[in-house]
């Protein structure tokens, strides 16, 4: 029994036996009859840390995450807010602000897709095939986290730029990557490759492919298996990678502001437009728009917690 | 339907799952594959099933050559070790996915496979937890119910892979019972397998002994048990007493004294001894070709249990016997013993 160890959590204090001393008499009984026979009135409290000490860790963790999350956040909206309600709407309604807002739901949309897609087969392809290079592939999954963004961004205007790779060939034909849509939509599809493959590679892995296996024997094709098999049983990771990977797609900053040109109403999008706007001491505007970020990073974390409790439930009704 | 698999080579890197495997199966057969874990017998299964493909060989199923067919394609009814239901589908909706699942030229409609699923989870005996789903199932519930998906599909053979393994000793007793009568009445060829000597003789009418990627025989129960072909299948199958005996043309020795037992036309050499435990009979001190002391006795229902140290060879070799509980045994007592029935194989190391 091991009652030395220090912070005890309060789910096992529950399940926390009686103090050492004289149990190893009463071993085998029920633990309810071990209760009773040591009574609460222990010499010590053994079973967690002192009043005072638990009191100051508890206040540490609220201080801390209420200068450095929620006081931001106050902040944000009662900028957003301080000339008024109506101030807040007209500042969201320039045509410029439009136009931030549109493209970075554009933006979203197609880099939020492709990732779908590129996520679900390389996580397939990690989970369910053996293959020389796994390893190799599960770990440039991970690069566009480990790399800086604005590194993610020059990497395309090295490639893309009137200087690059390609640059010479794109003027030639008239195309235009960098400081347009496309080259933000590659940026931004860099950056925020890893959220669905990271969410889906351990739940696959731990699903197996037996239930794939039962299906293709049962005569279904690969993509019956696929839609009536594998699918449903990803759907909620699936939705979670989803959301963190819209979120960052939204927010994203370093990589967009090297590859868009900051041309205002065309290639700005909603971060970006916060800066330059904050820069010309447009406050209210500049924190509207923060404000409506902000929003989104509320809204995600609710429907993190609501992905992340489905996902559990997911988990344990499956032990058998 | 019959099988036959010829020649199958299997490796996994330089691991030889399968050599040269040669098996016929015949219709309307129950076969059991046992071998302990690394025999290549689970590879075997699923090499026939289509979820494996051999390196080189041969598998036909009624004659026809199965390997130009993907798994989706042969029409074999899988059982896996952990029953892979669909766990975000009903119970009934598990029965079902073969009838939804087939080309919408040859798909049922929806009474019809309503009316089967509900026969075969009859068949199964467990109609009354169609609505359910597999995780609020116990072990056996879902063992069977993944046996009814398999057979809804009107399979021309099935495959179950350890079937039991993952049950509790109790349910699986129950089950072995079930599934030799299951088969009795839709008498579809299947091949079970099984690391369990006791699953597969008492549910088998055909045991495929396999070890290292080889079949070391194949035989009906009482024969691999009664006439065990290898060394390997005497170890794996039943209990044995083994002894390291030499063999000089017909004489038997032990550790230099003669057994004066004949060696059954083993070679000369070096070569172990085989006996069954019940196959040693005891008597009193000098009436047998083996002596020694008893140094435990332990009494269960019908018989006793004696630990017997051998004399000579500085008494280290123990050996342990099954006796009839009529003759009261004791520890210290000196017995000799003799070997009524038994098998010498070459020492192979």
């Amino acid at each position: 029994m091991s009652m030395q160890s220090g912070l005890v959590s309060s789910t096992s204090q529950l399940r926390a036996y009686a103090p050492t001393t004289d149990v190893s008499v009463a071993a085998p009984a029920p633990l309810l009859e071990v209760a009773r026979a040591q009574p609460v009135t222990a010499p010590r409290n053994l079973r967690t840390e002192p009043g005072p000490i638990r009191f100051i860790i508890i206040a540490l963790a609220i201080i801390f995450l209420s200068v450095f999350v929620v006081l931001p956040l106050v902040v944000v909206f009662a900028s957003a807010f301080s000339k008024g309600i109506m101030a807040y709407f007209a500042a969201l309604a320039e045509p410029e602000a439009m136009a931030a807002i549109k493209l970075t739901l554009l933006i979203a949309a197609i880099s939020v897709t492709l990732n779908l897609v590129f996520g679900v087969i390389a996580a397939w392809a990690i989970s369910k095939f053996e293959f020389t290079g796994k390893t190799f592939l599960i770990t440039l999954i991970d690069l566009p986290f480990s790399v800086s963004p604005v590194i993610s961004g020059l990497v395309f205007v090295l490639l893309f730029g009137a200087q690059g790779f390609f640059g010479t060939w794109l003027q030639a034909h008239n195309v235009h990557i960098l400081f347009a849509v496309p080259g933000i939509a590659l940026a931004t599809i860099f950056v925020t490759f890893p959220f669905v493959a990271r969410a889906l590679i351990p739940l696959m892995q731990e699903q197996g492919t037996q239930e794939e296996e039962a299906a293709i024997s049962l005569g279904a094709s690969g993509l019956q298996t696929f839609f009536r098999v594998t699918l449903p049983n990803i759907k909620w990771g699936l939705l979670y990678g989803v959301l963190l990977c819209n979120a960052r797609a939204m927010g994203e900053f370093g990589a967009v502001s090297v590859v868009s040109g900051h041309i205002r109403g065309e290639t700005n999008t909603m971060p970006l437009l916060v800066e330059i706007l904050y820069n010309e001491y447009q406050f209210v505007a500049s924190f509207a728009i923060a404000s409506l970020l902000a929003m989104l990073a509320l809204i995600t974390l609710v429907v993190k917690t609501i992905l992340e409790r489905r996902l559990d439930e997911a988990e344990v009704s499956d032990g058998d | 339907m019959a099988i036959e698999v010829k020649n199958i080579v299997k490796t996994f890197g330089s691991f030889a799952a399968l050599d040269n495997v040669d098996l016929k199966v015949a219709d309307g057969e129950l076969l059991a594959l046992l071998g302990p874990s690394g025999s290549g017998k689970t590879t075997l299964l699923r090499i026939i099933a289509g979820l494996d493909w051999p390196d080189s060989g041969e598998v036909a199923i009624d004659g026809e050559n199965a390997l130009s067919r993907g798994a989706s394609e042969r029409q074999v009814g899988f059982v896996f070790q952990h029953y892979a239901l669909f766990r975000h589908m009903t119970v009934f909706e598990n029965v079902a996915f073969g009838l939804r699942v087939q080309p919408r030229a040859i798909r049922k409609d929806e009474a019809t496979i309503r009316a089967r699923v509900k026969e075969l989870l009859d068949l199964v005996q467990l109609d009354w937890l169609a609505n359910r789903f597999p995780s609020q199932l116990s072990g056996g519930q879902r063992q069977r119910i993944a046996l009814a998906r398999a057979l809804a599909i009107e399979p021309r053979i099935l495959l179950l892979d350890e079937p039991f393994g993952a049950l509790d000793a109790k349910v699986r007793k129950e089950l072995r019972q079930w599934l030799r009568s299951l088969h009795n009445e839709i008498h579809v060829t299947s091949i079970f397998v099984t690391h369990d000597q006791e699953e597969a003789l008492e549910v088998a009418n055909r045991v495929v002994v396999m070890d290292k990627g080889k079949i070391e025989q194949i035989g009906s129960p009482g024969e691999v048990y009664d006439n065990p072909a290898t060394a390997f299948v005497h170890g794996f199958i039943g209990e044995s007493i083994v002894l390291p005996v030499d063999v000089a043309g017909d004489a038997v020795r032990l550790d230099g004294r003669s057994l004066n037992i004949p060696a059954l036309g083993a070679a000369s050499g070096a070569a172990k001894l085989f006996v069954r435990r019940h196959d040693m009979a005891i008597g009193p001190a000098g009436s047998g070709t083996l002596e020694g002391a008893i140094r435990h006795v332990r009494s269960f229902g019908p018989i006793q249990r004696a630990e017997v140290a051998l004399s000579g060879g500085e008494g280290k070799t123990v050996i342990e016997i099954d006796a009839p509980r009529d003759r009261e045994l004791q520890a210290g007592e000196i017995v000799s013993l003799q070997p009524r029935r038994y098998r010498i194989f070459a020492a192979q190391d």
